[in-house]
């Protein structure tokens, strides 16, 4: 991902930030002395500390203390015994992981090629000459600000058999409507659409960068004779592919991490003991979450928390690589 | 990437509408245009209907009795406001309200503030290791929460913080990544002269900080606010974490454990839905009131590109 840089910043040579020389080219630096900061650094530092502390204490401390943890049997009350790979074998062999794993990579994979083309798709409608568009764009906006609980409760009821929204709707059309809590087929399709309602924040950060798409580009293409589609693919695409990526990367990670939806609507109690039926709703976090928070195994949670870490960190590289292919970057950046 | 330094082509202005799909100057003859105008407010009024009608089917559930919960009727009858004065009976809704805002002010004040000095620290100042502190907010980024959850609970554990509501929001007082790039790529957009001017006049970094960056990224401030607000009003592992039960739950909690208790019976869901509108419609307020600037503040942060 390049970053922009204004033509200024590249400009200055004295990237010194101890000045030991008596010749710089701006004056208003602090007097030379050896291994002193001057203030820019100073401030700099200061300013920047809090993220720097935070990183320590809830970042990297945490990191490397999970890790540590996955390697013991730990509940909290008693100390941590170290245990060696017991966890990551335990993992290996569990069935529930397996289903996890099955069903949260299910979500992802369906939900972001799902997701990003709506959204896509409504960003680009809310582009053109239309009235109204605060309008139009509050509506799509609307699912995203409901609070992820709500959106569960009534969703619980949209995706009843009998008398739900969904399958009313789809009787307007003839469709007969599964059964879409109960039938462990159709749960994760359906979590899919649910997940799809919500686009709206990807609507507004693509319709953002639509509209930084220089006009005369356009401009500059009919011209030249292309149409709506090839504008499309060699002016917008590849304009706003930087968005689309990082669009892509965070809704792969936030899908890898769902959590309140399914716990909302698929109560374990519900069930007896399973999440959804057969287990169709079991994903990763919140497996994770039970054997830690449930069951107070906290050493084999971390374990389970590691191995999403560097399956999450090589989802991302995969995606980086294909990237460098296919984002455009703009000359002018570093 | 930002568009913004494309040396010589004019910005075009946040209103303007790209022509991707109609080519400017092209004059479409009337019966195309009339077919194109036809599929675009189609389209439009299509994707809001699916969109806004869960909505309108929760309010319209929320209002009827508990006899005709579901029926396939649009407006109740009768109309049950009384559901409303129920459901702040039933459960303690105003309690939960109050720790919701509680843990989202404060949520949000600290967050603004130190995310917009970091942000601003990694945009303007040069300072060394500073590449390595931008490495750090990205891969913070991009790092899934559940691998750092349980250390940090074990860590607001040993502060006896467990419980209560601070390990809700006090985070936030080490800056939040998203917000991080957000605002750097902003005041990457602010040249440098006017830092220089105003050092050269004298003024301290954090003057320059506090009285030149902070309003003139009001727009990209709002946008973090309003983001934040969302996700600490809306924040439901947190609270199931620290919180669990009792005086301090937050309405995502106190929604769910109603949910809960009703399991998956066939009665009283009048209530819930109407206890799910009373949570949602906060948000939905601050959002409409809000709109403009948060639109403005997305677009002038490059996108998040």
């Amino acid at each position: 991902m390049q970053m922009a840089q204004p033509i200024s910043e590249s400009k200055r040579k004295n990237t010194d930030f101890t000045d030991t020389s008596l010749e710089t080219t701006n004056p208003k630096w602090s007097p030379p002395r050896r291994f002193r900061l001057n203030a820019e650094a100073r401030a700099g530092l200061l300013f920047a500390s809090p993220f720097i502390i935070g990183f320590f204490i809830f970042t990297l401390f945490p990191l490397l203390t999970s890790l540590y943890l996955s390697f013991t049997r730990y509940d909290v009350l008693n100390a941590p015994r170290w245990i060696g790979l017991l966890n990551y074998q335990r993992l290996l062999a569990d069935e529930r992981v397996g289903k996890t794993l099955f069903n949260t990579l299910y979500f992802v994979v369906l939900s972001v090629p799902t997701a990003i083309p709506v959204a896509l798709g409504l960003a680009l409608l809310l582009n053109q000459r239309v009235r109204g568009r605060a309008l139009w764009r509050t509506a799509f906006y609307l699912p995203q600000i409901t609070p992820a609980v709500a959106v569960g409760v009534l969703w619980i009821r949209i995706l009843s058999p009998q008398d739900g929204l969904l399958n009313q709707a789809l009787g307007v059309v003839g469709i007969q409507g599964p059964a879409w809590t109960i039938d462990a087929n159709w749960v994760k399709p359906a979590l899919i659409i649910m997940r799809t309602w919500s686009v709206g924040w990807l609507v507004v950060i693509l319709l953002a960068a639509l509209q930084q798409v220089p006009r005369e580009l356009y401009e500059a293409a009919t011209v030249d004779g292309a149409g709506p589609f090839q504008r499309f693919r060699f002016i917008t695409l590849p304009m706003i592919s930087g968005v689309l990526f990082f669009a892509t990367i965070t809704m792969t990670i936030f899908s890898l991490n769902v959590f309140t939806e399914p716990m909302v609507i698929f109560p374990p109690q519900v069930f007896g003991g399973q999440m959804g039926p057969q287990d169709s709703a079991l994903f990763y976090v919140l497996y994770l979450f039970n054997e830690g928070f449930g069951n107070f195994r906290m050493g084999y949670a971390s374990a389970l928390a590691w191995v999403l870490f560097v399956l999450s960190v090589v989802i991302v590289l995969i995606q980086l690589r294909i990237s460098r292919r296919l984002v455009h970057t703009e000359v002018g950046n570093e | 990437m930002s568009v913004t330094t494309l040396p010589n082509l004019p910005k075009t202005t946040i209103a303007a509408p790209s022509h991707a799909l109609t080519a400017v100057g092209e004059r479409k003859s009337l019966p195309w245009r009339l077919i194109f105008g036809i599929l675009l407010y189609g389209s439009l009024i299509f994707f809001t209907v699916l969109f806004v009608a869960p909505f309108v089917w929760l309010v319209s559930n929320s209002l009827k009795d508990s006899g005709s919960a579901f029926d396939p009727t649009l407006i109740p009858q009768p109309v049950e406001w009384q559901n409303y004065v129920r459901i702040f009976q039933e459960i303690p809704l105003l309690r939960m309200a109050i720790n919701t805002i509680f843990v989202t002010v404060l949520g949000v004040g600290s967050v603004l503030i130190s995310s917009s000095m970091i942000a601003f620290a990694l945009a303007r100042l040069r300072f060394p290791g500073r590449n390595i502190v931008f490495l750090g907010v990205l891969g913070t980024m991009l790092m899934p929460g559940a691998v750092t959850m349980i250390p940090v609970y074990l860590i607001w554990k040993a502060l006896n913080l467990t419980g209560t509501l601070t390990p809700l929001w006090l985070g936030n007082v080490f800056g939040s990544s998203f917000y991080i790039f957000m605002l750097r790529q902003f005041f990457l957009g602010i040249p440098q002269d006017i830092i220089e001017a105003a050092r050269v006049d004298g003024a301290s970094y954090f003057g320059i900080y506090w009285r030149l960056m902070l309003p003139l990224a009001r727009p990209a401030l709002i946008a973090v606010a309003i983001f934040e607000f969302q996700a600490k009003w809306n924040d439901f592992m947190g609270p199931l974490i620290y919180v669990q039960k009792g005086e301090l739950v937050t309405l995502s909690l106190g929604l769910q454990q109603f949910v809960q208790r009703m399991g998956y019976g066939q009665f009283r869901w009048e209530l819930l839905f109407a206890a799910s509108v009373v949570v949602t419609l906060p948000m939905m307020i601050l959002y409409l009131m809000a709109q403009k600037q948060f639109i403005e503040g997305i677009a002038t942060t490059g996108s998040k590109g």
